[in-house]
């Protein structure tokens, strides 16, 4: 039991990163990645709405959606952008400073696409309440560590020699192809995850 | 960018296809761009499915926006959108199951597609529905478009065949990396690079035609 939640934990911190290899979520990446500590935050922002948005999904899938599965979708976004609103109205009325320090990133996480696609694979593998917490703990981590080494690079980057053609989105790719290169190395780790 | 003045369908249309193409251009709906196109097809697919769904819900949008209420715009465009993403889905999953199970949850995520939320908002909640219809074909070819071209380039170097026809002989040793997730982020990277340095070449001529210089 252990083990199997542990191997969950892992294989999408590392083995099937949701940036890196799922290619979610890219929007955050390559748009506001630029600063160390605005892409930890919007990485911890993000873990405590993926861990919302799970519970939430699999409550729905369990007791409300076995009667209309075609509404899965539309059930599931309409949480997602409840639960964002709820945890936007929640931080700026308790944490006012870390409401300010987020600003813009905390509505955009509704449309980052690794949220959805977190409740999308949850139900289509079956986890069950626990195992799909610790999945989005670990898909939440592997965000949060994509955004970070990115903004470090992208920090780099910002005091070295670029051609100018390169700079901006360009080289964020060829780096983020790089990153995902790095990260394949993982991929034996569990015969695949 | 589409916030001055309209012009006539054919202008509304063409404008998605290169210069503001969705995905070069505007870099907007990247992640499917990227996850789903490891060969060309499988781009085609993705890319049609997005259009259906622009087209439908643009149009909608556009004909329901005098009795939508600013303040549930963005929820009722969400619900609009998703609605015809389940249609999308289910009828993929009927014609061509085989697609389907590749494309897997990547179809039910173009509900989080920004291309399509982006021309809602942007486009076709301020025009009427032929203009709405012309921006929702233009842009939704425009991504057809990115995708295909990206799915090619891949398929091409990382397999050695286009569209499931094989291009070279025996020989040919694939490019495998190109067909996994670097792949994709370094073949964008290269396009995303080509036509910034297209634009620079239009930018640079136009100027030189601008200070009455011939051609060099």
């Amino acid at each position: 039991m252990t083990a199997g939640l542990l191997t969950i934990f892992v294989s999408a911190l590392l083995v099937n990163n949701f940036t890196l290899s799922y290619f979610l979520g890219l929007c955050p990446f390559f748009g506001v990645s630029g600063r160390l500590q605005t892409a930890f935050r919007l990485g911890l922002a993000n873990i405590f709405v993926l861990v919302i948005t799970s519970v939430a999904a699999w409550a729905l899938h369990r007791f409300v959606l076995v009667h209309a599965p075609y509404l899965t979708l539309i059930a599931y976004i309409l949480v997602i952008a409840s639960t964002v609103q709820f945890v936007e109205m929640v931080i700026k009325k308790t944490l006012p400073a870390l409401f300010r320090a987020l600003g813009i990133y905390l509505p955009l996480i509704t449309t980052n696409c690794a949220i959805l696609a977190l409740a999308l694979f949850q139900t289509s593998r079956g986890y069950d309440l626990l195992e799909g917490i610790v999945f989005a703990l670990g898909a939440g981590a592997g965000l949060t560590l994509a955004l970070v080494l990115m903004a470090g690079l992208r920090e780099e980057a910002e005091l070295s020699d670029v051609p100018a053609l390169l700079r901006g989105t360009a080289m964020s790719f060829l780096v983020a192809g790089v990153l995902s290169l790095a990260f394949m190395g993982f991929a034996g780790l569990f015969g695949g995850g | 960018m589409s916030g001055g003045a309209p012009g006539g369908f054919g202008a509304e249309y063409v404008k998605g296809l290169v210069r503001e193409n969705p995905v070069f251009v505007q870099a907007l709906g990247l992640c499917p761009a990227l996850a789903v196109t490891n060969s060309a097809i499988n781009g085609l697919a993705m890319g049609v499915a997005a259009l259906a769904v622009l087209t439908g819900s643009s149009l909608m949008v556009s004909a329901l926006r005098r009795a939508i209420p600013a303040q549930v715009r963005i929820s009722t465009y969400i619900v609009i959108i998703a609605t015809f993403v389940t249609v999308a889905d289910f009828t993929l999953q009927a014609i061509a199951p085989d697609v389907h199970r590749e494309l897997g949850a990547f179809i039910a995520l173009i509900v989080v597609n920004c291309i399509i939320l982006g021309r809602a908002e942007a486009f076709a909640s301020r025009h009427p529905v032929p203009l709405a219809l012309a921006d929702a074909l233009g842009m939704g070819s425009g991504f057809t478009l990115a995708l295909v071209l990206i799915g090619a380039v891949r398929e091409v170097l990382g397999s050695g065949s286009i569209f499931g026809q094989p291009l070279f002989g025996a020989g040919f040793e694939p490019w495998v990396v190109m067909i996994l997730p670097p792949g994709g982020f370094l073949v964008v990277g290269a396009l995303l690079l080509l036509f910034a340095r297209f634009a620079e070449a239009r930018q640079r001529a136009a100027e030189r035609l601008a200070r009455g210089e011939g051609a060099p």
